[in-house]
């Protein structure tokens, strides 16, 4: 249904497209992810008209692409599959004659370990996936894993987990203390079997849950910084932690793509959300962080000292890149999963 | 006859979307399901066995030479298959007093509870599985009814239970055992009925003897409808289940997602078609052979 609703989209603004002199540029992105007011002022600006279109997952958006004649110029991927984008061939290097901007995004973004001096991509959205817990049951650190892996009895039978394997995987083994891929027996082996002993803790695997969690359904969870942060404005017993062991950190990307129809007016929109005070539009609206230095001062007033949004610094050194494991480990993973979920 | 033969031609539209539509894909599952994993996502074109392999067998990670049953497929296959089957039981015995009630009512009066039936079609069913999921909640209506009267001191924790999934599914799916049952009531020989009074049939004797045979088709027919997609229902069971089970469509879509083989995910989807054929093979064959007696 979303998929014809963004296609619908995508016919009526592509006639209405033609019709202007300056062109189109057509964004394909994660749902609900685009604040409206973007693509306005930016029209506004430039005259080119904006079409969106919808993905709901990265895997989606590369079969979608890798097939050919999708007509798009713009994609959004997570900083796993960045080096499959690139290696395929499928994304193209900025062109920096157009984009001039790129001063502005934050140091400690450009040169990451995805797309190093930051050649093909800039960043949109950044978060980090964490632990959640109410503390009005459980009143200890919450920078603890351990809180969903081996529970305290005030947390049993009270946790939910995000049914996503590889926050999941990586979460337990950074606790065990292994890197991310490891083909170590031995941390695999602690990484199924605690796993399989703190399941039954678990009351629940589901994704969308922040006024499960406000309304006292779960106690604790894993769960992601921006819903987290939803879920505290909403009951402010809820705290937010970041795991000692390690936590993944997530970027979502935007690039041109090689075969984009409007390459320069995709250049231009880069550029253009490159600027704080466009960046903090995609914070306010997703509810997470962008990566652009300044544009906090645009942001609403309550992301902008908000402890799930601004990693602390005590904790920024124990977040890490996810990575998307070589097939062979992959496959101990999804066969670890399958057992936990059997 | 002959004359007739050219008839065959109208036919060609609907028999190439067939193919074109069903088969087509189909093949290329089947296809994929002998092929080795891409980067990433989709297949590399090399031959190979290993998907149905790992569908049926898993190496131990820890001691690679240890091949063993693979278990956990086996569950999760056994663990949809049982729950449609209790599905289509519960929608069965709600479906047929509902059914019943709505084809002894007078002519005019039936159409209006027909259409109540259907009401719930109007709303999506991901919409529906949140409202059940707000009256069970442990702060939802039911919970805080009781409590406000002072049945309970505590909630009962019913969401994330298999009662629950059982609740909703029964919900979702009742009106596709309850019309195909109205249909084969409606055109029920009434007079039987009270024929069967006449010999001194008991009220069982009658049901069991008269009624019921007369019903068969709409049960056959509501159970199929029931208990396909029923199979592959997974909203439903996640939801109001908790997902801490996966269901075959989670299996599956985890193949095509994260897991990033699709190979293995088209031979489970395979499997899974095989499965729900044979059932209904095995089932027109047993419960449907009675009529085909009678009627030869």
């Amino acid at each position: 249904m979303k998929m014809i609703a963004g296609w619908a989209s995508v016919a009526l603004l592509g006639t209405t497209a033609l019709a202007s002199a300056e062109g189109v540029v057509n964004l394909y992105n994660w749902g609900n992810y685009t604040h409206p007011e973007i693509l306005e002022r930016f029209t506004a600006e430039t005259g080119i008209e904006v079409t969106l279109t919808d993905f709901d997952s990265n895997d989606t958006a590369l079969a979608r692409i890798r097939q050919g004649g999708h007509g798009f110029d713009i994609v959004v991927p997570s900083d796993t599959y960045i080096d499959t984008w690139v290696s395929e061939g499928l994304i193209q290097p900025l062109d920096r004659e157009i984009v001039t901007n790129m001063g502005n995004i934050e140091p400690q973004w450009v040169d990451v370990p995805f797309d190093p001096g930051r050649e093909y991509t800039v960043p949109w959205a950044w978060g980090t996936t964490g632990v959640i817990v109410d503390t009005s049951v459980y009143s200890g650190d919450p920078n603890n894993f351990e809180l969903i892996i081996d529970p305290p009895a005030e947390l049993q039978g009270r946790i939910n987990v995000i049914p996503e394997m590889s926050d999941v995987m990586a979460m337990t083994i950074y606790y065990h203390g292994g890197e991310r891929c490891t083909t170590d027996r031995d941390v695999l082996r602690a990484v199924r079997d605690s796993l399989m002993s703190a399941k039954p803790h678990w009351l629940a695997l589901d994704y969308g849950a922040v006024d499960s969690y406000a309304a006292g359904d779960f106690a604790a969870g894993i769960y992601w910084n921006g819903a987290s942060m939803r879920v505290r404005l909403q009951n402010d017993n809820f705290a937010y932690g970041y795991p000692a062991t390690g936590y993944p950190i997530w970027m979502d990307n935007a690039a041109v793509l090689a075969d984009a129809p409007n390459p320069e007016n995709a250049m231009k929109f880069i550029n253009f959300v490159l600027q704080p005070e466009i960046a903090a539009l995609i914070s306010n609206f997703a509810r997470y962080s962008n990566g652009i230095t300044g544009s906090e001062e645009f942001m609403d007033e309550e992301m902008r000292d908000a402890p799930e949004i601004n990693v602390p610094a005590e904790q920024a050194e124990a977040g890490r890149w996810g990575q998307s494991c070589p097939q062979e480990v992959n496959d101990i993973h999804t066969q670890i999963w399958t057992e936990l979920m059997q | 006859m002959r004359g007739h033969g050219w008839k065959w031609l109208l036919c060609t539209p609907a028999l190439i979307v067939l193919l074109l539509a069903a088969s087509g894909p189909l093949l290329i599952v089947a296809v994929y399901s002998f092929l080795s994993p891409g980067n990433m996502g989709g297949v590399s074109w090399e031959f190979t066995l290993d998907a149905w392999f790992r569908v049926f067998f898993r190496r131990d990670i820890f001691e690679p030479d240890l091949v063993e049953w693979n278990t956990a497929h086996l569950q999760v296959f056994w663990r949809s298959i049982w729950l449609s089957l209790q599905t289509t039981f519960i929608c069965a015995f709600l479906g047929f007093p509902t059914a019943w009630f709505i084809a002894t009512r007078p002519r005019h009066t039936r159409t209006i509870w027909l259409f109540l039936i259907t009401i719930p079609f109007w709303t999506n069913l991901l919409i529906r599985t949140f409202a059940i999921q707000e009256m069970i909640r442990n702060n939802g209506t039911i919970n805080a009814v009781l409590m406000w009267t002072g049945v309970i001191d505590s909630p009962i924790q019913m969401m994330f239970t298999e009662f629950a999934v059982l609740l909703g599914m029964a919900y979702v799916f009742l009106p596709l055992m309850v019309l195909p049952l109205y249909a084969a009531m409606e055109k029920m020989d009434f007079s039987l009925v009270e024929a069967g009074y006449d010999l001194y049939a008991s009220r069982l004797n009658v049901l069991w003897h008269v009624i019921l045979p007369q019903v068969k088709p709409g049960f056959i027919a509501g159970s199929i409808l029931v208990f396909i997609p029923a199979i592959g229902a997974y909203v439903t069971p996640r939801i109001l289940g908790g997902g801490r089970t996966m269901m075959l469509g989670n299996l599956i879509a985890l193949q095509f997602g994260q897991g990033r083989n699709w190979p293995l995910g088209a031979a489970l989807a395979l499997l899974m078609l095989v499965v729900v054929v044979g059932a209904l093979i095995f089932y027109l064959r047993v419960v449907g052979r009675n009529d085909e007696v009678r009627r030869g």
